[in-house]
């Protein structure tokens, strides 16, 4: 017998190897020193501002190998760190706080590689140093606002009516009302009924109770807001740290991952991150002209402001309300469904809306948010100094006495609206977070790190060479073949799965893949002794000893994988690292070691129509 | 040709000879594991108990002494401080405490150590868990252990006979249990790393025992007039070439990981290589052992009998 695969197996085999190679070809042609320009939110990245950065640039006699004006930013790759480092800080000054100008390093991957989704690896925060925050979202107090306006709200509304209780109060997340009588029962029961967004009534007639039960959507929407705001709010703080590729993610039921890749000052990175906004509400000054105060002549009790949108509007100096009263702004559509934003204070908050806007109908109120942005200085405490900015992101006219519930209308799209709604809840700081978990890797650990990963796998990778060549002799050669393969292929698809990082647990997995790796071979070499020492022919040894293994094969390397698996399920940052190589390891290594060996053998050996011996 | 060992199926190493031996050694290795993970408890790590870490290097050999002075003396007597790798590496570890500020804990001790001992010293690491972190890491680690152990044996029973599958289990209950036990003995520090060397012992272990039991089930199949402890024998021969050269060829890079790969994954490199060498023995040892005493035989491994229509008609041809 003879051992030959057709010809479509070994093509396929080798396209497979081939397209593992090209992706892993990425990864030699190293990287750019970069500067990335990135908009904050009231700036915007176009055509004039290439323009500016490249006269900028010229001007100083800095010149980039390119300049390239891609997905709303700017990337300027330069050639030395001294390049990178003046250039930065050039066109910091230049291009003002509208802008984020970070350092980055850009791969020098060649536009045809890019062009068919070839990057380099991805490096974790363990082995390209940085900053790794877990941050909870206090949703205890979140609930303790929102159910304190509830309690207070209840007895506003049961007051109003001349409704008698014996008491209303806080009972978990739910309110407990008990009446007087039964008739008083069941007037508040029909008051009550329907007015309370999110909750339901529950009846208890026996004891003439009454209770407003949270619903779950109700808490589910409550969290995924105070989450919402929160990563808002972040994302704003970490535009000022200009980190060039930040990732701020929600994590489970109440935490955020922000992972800011090159950042070392954690305390800077704190003080920036954990600055707090807020929010006013002020009534536009009419009896005033705005071009006058545009041109310097401001009137007494009134203060011009910036429009997010631009443009400036004059506005009164006192403050109907600011924004510790809000308790929720939502998205909502009138009857004509254009989109609104609606909002919920506390009592405290209606009671001075009400008064404030009593004898103001028709006029203008406007929102203005507040933030505290890092100035780049420090004082003299060494703390980091803060400029107030204050920008005004709505004008509505008022169009009745407002409450504690009131809409904003003709506040534009649903985008817009639901901006707003966010801003509102960010100046309101529904839920504030707290530090949970930081892990800071400094760049010379990063460096380290990777210098002894390297030098781990390769020697790691020589010892076996050596030892499958000398054991095995020329079968051993064509599993160092496999192996090699295996390599270029586990960092081939590393570089392409996208959210796949190498770690240094990672690094680990792979010098521990190329030492189990050879077991699928080993199991097949000895098994094609075992065949040759019973006395069968070398064609039948290597075609039954590959049979008689692949199961075997297959068994152990699955259960392997399930471990793989449930490691990437509860392992957090670099050990999920480790667990996707292990799992990229283990795939690809029974395709190299059973599929690409028996190829390159079949075209060894398997023609030899007189065979008689083999070099195993 | 190199062969460690003949693959004679008529005259086997007698491996199952010495099993009285090797029964009376796992129960003293697991016996005292147990007793020093009691008596001693384990190192937890900063993942599991919480706290702030905090690894800095100095230009020259660190004074640690004079480290731990000026620490007690900025409010951080709960400090422990020690050396890291090299004699320039420093890690100071700080249990977790109370309050809300305890975040910024890792940047006071480093202002304290920059005003006080030398303005130029290099932030290798700054690590800070919360109690409540710490707690949900340690929870979620226990888990995956336990349901990795009941994945497996789903997998292993539903693929295997039960005796193979509980013995394959069992014996990767005793790597672990050894493997902790040195940890406790040697307080070793277990943190997160640890965890995912012990999954992939785990995974790696099973490797080995699967390839036995695969052979052990081809065996009874095949040699019908063979007992079970011979069948038993046969294939544990059959198999110890590529059981030891696969031990081998693992150790050789885990080695390598132990003295190239740095500190932050010495213990992780530890972990797996003692993993390799007790999985190697409970593979050969113990699991065979197990089988036995749990009566497997030929007719628990035979595969399911097909009927065949009118295969019980006689051939006309």
């Amino acid at each position: 017998m003879l051992n030959r695969y057709p010809l479509w197996k070994n093509l396929a085999i080798l396209f497979v190897v081939l397209f593992g190679a090209l992706y892993a070809l990425a990864n030699i042609y190293g990287e750019d020193y970069a500067v990335q320009i990135s908009a904050t939110r009231s700036g915007e990245v176009t055509l004039d501002t290439l323009q500016q950065v490249e006269q900028t640039l010229q001007r100083e006699g800095i010149e980039p190998i390119g300049v390239v004006f891609e997905n709303g930013q700017i990337l300027v790759r330069l050639s030395t760190d001294d390049d990178q480092l003046a250039a930065r800080e050039l066109l910091v000054s230049e291009l003002g706080i509208n802008y984020v100008v970070a350092l980055n390093l850009a791969p020098a991957t060649p536009a045809w590689l890019a062009a068919i989704g070839g990057e380099p690896l991805k490096l974790g925060l363990d082995l390209r140093g940085g900053v790794h925050f877990l941050m909870e979202v206090d949703m205890d107090e979140a609930l303790l606002k929102i159910n304190e306006q509830m309690v207070t709200g209840v007895r506003d509304r049961l007051r109003d009516e001349r409704i008698r209780y014996r008491r209303v109060e806080q009972s978990g997340n739910n309110v407990v009302i008990e009446l007087r009588n039964a008739e008083d029962y069941q007037s508040a029961q029909r008051s009550l009924r329907n007015q309370y967004q999110g909750y339901e009534l529950r009846t208890d007639s026996s004891n003439n109770a009454l209770t407003l039960v949270m619903t779950d959507q109700f808490l589910q929407e409550t969290r995924a807001n105070a989450i919402d705001q929160n990563i808002t709010i972040l994302r704003n703080r970490v535009d000022e740290l200009g980190v060039a590729e930040p990732v701020i993610q929600r994590q489970g039921q109440d935490r955020i991952v922000v992972e800011l890749p090159g950042i070392q000052d954690t305390a800077r990175a704190k003080e920036i991150l954990g600055a707090t906004a807020t929010l006013e509400f002020r009534f536009q000054d009419t009896e005033n002209d705005l071009q006058d105060a545009i041109a310097g002549r401001v009137p007494f009790g009134s203060r011009l402001y910036n429009v997010r949108s631009g443009g400036q509007v004059l506005l009164q100096n006192r403050i109907i309300l600011t924004g510790d009263h809000i308790v929720d702004a939502s998205v909502g559509y009138d009857e004509s469904s254009r989109p609104q934003v609606n909002i919920s204070l506390d009592s405290a908050g209606g009671r001075l809306m009400t008064q404030a806007t009593r004898g103001n109908v028709g006029e203008p109120m406007a929102t203005v948010f507040i933030e505290f942005i890092a100035t780049g200085e420090t004082t003299d405490e060494g703390r980091i100094a803060f400029e107030r900015v204050e920008e005004v992101v709505s004008v509505a006219t008022i169009q009745a006495v407002l409450g504690s519930n009131f809409r904003i209308t003709g506040v534009g799209g649903v985008q817009e609206a639901q901006n707003l709604a966010l801003l509102l809840r960010a100046g309101a700081l529904i839920a504030p977070i707290q530090i949970v978990e930081e892990r800071t890797v400094g760049p010379s650990l990063g460096a380290e790190n990777v210098k002894a990963g390297l030098t781990a796998i390769v020697a790691g990778f020589v010892l076996v060479l050596l030892f499958m060549g000398i054991y095995y002799r020329a079968f051993g050669m064509v599993a160092n073949l496999a192996l090699l393969t295996n390599l270029v292929m586990i960092i081939g698809i590393m570089s392409l799965v996208p959210g796949a990082t190498l770690t240094m647990p990672g690094m680990a997995g792979i010098v521990l893949t190329v030492g189990m790796a050879v077991d699928a071979n080993v199991i097949i070499f000895e098994r094609i002794r075992e065949e040759l020492l019973d006395g069968r022919s070398p064609q039948q040894a290597i075609a039954r000893g590959y049979e008689n293994a692949f199961s075997t094969i297959a068994d152990a390397n699955i259960t392997t994988l399930i471990t793989a698996l449930i490691l990437f399920a509860v392992g957090t940052g670099s050990i999920k690292g480790f667990a996707v190589t292990l799992a990229i390891g283990i795939v690809t290594s029974m395709f190299t070691a059973i599929a690409g060996t028996r190829a390159v053998i079949n075209l060894i050996w398997g023609r030899q129509k007189r065979l008689t011996k083999l070099s195993i | 040709m190199f062969q460690i060992t003949k693959v004679d199926e008529n005259n086997p190493v007698n491996f199952m000879s010495i099993n009285k031996w090797t029964t009376a050694l796992s129960v003293i290795l697991i016996v005292f594991s147990l007793s020093t993970l009691v008596v001693k408890g384990l190192n937890w790590g900063l993942d599991f108990t919480g706290g702030t870490l905090v690894e800095v290097g100095f230009e020259q050999p660190a004074n640690l002494s004079e480290l731990r002075t000026v620490l007690e003396a900025n409010e951080f007597g709960d400090a422990v401080v020690q050396n890291y790798g090299t004699q320039r590496d420093v890690l100071v570890r700080i249990p977790p405490r109370d309050g809300a500020a305890s975040d910024t804990i890792g940047n006071d001790l480093l202002r304290v150590l920059q005003t006080n001992i030398d303005g130029n010293i290099d932030v290798r690491r700054v690590e800070f868990v919360g109690p409540q972190v710490g707690e949900e890491l340690a929870e979620a680690g226990g888990l995956a252990m336990i349901v990795a152990l009941i994945c497996i044996l789903v997998y292993v029973s539903f693929r295997f006979e039960w005796r193979l599958a509980l013995s394959a289990v069992a014996g990767l209950g005793q790597d672990v249990v050894i493997i902790l036990g040195l940890f406790s003995l040697l307080q070793m520090q277990v943190d997160l790393t640890i965890l995912a060397a012990l999954l992939a012992v785990i995974g790696y272990s099973l490797n080995d025992s699967i390839v036995v039991a695969d052979r052990i089930r081809e065996n009874f199949r095949k040699l019908r007039k063979n007992t079970p402890v011979e069948v038993i024998n046969i294939s544990l021969s059959q198999t110890m070439s590529r059981t030891l050269v696969t031990s081998l060829t693992t150790l050789m890079v885990l080695l390598v990981l132990m003295f190239f790969g740095g500190q932050m994954i010495f213990g992780f490199s530890v972990a797996l290589a003692m993993g390799v060498v007790v999985g190697t023995y409970s593979s050969v040892f113990t699991r065979s052992t197990l089988v036995l005493a749990m009566g497997i035989s030929r007719e628990d491994l035979m595969p399911p009998e097909v009927e065949k229509e009118g295969e019980d008609q006689e051939n006309y041809l």
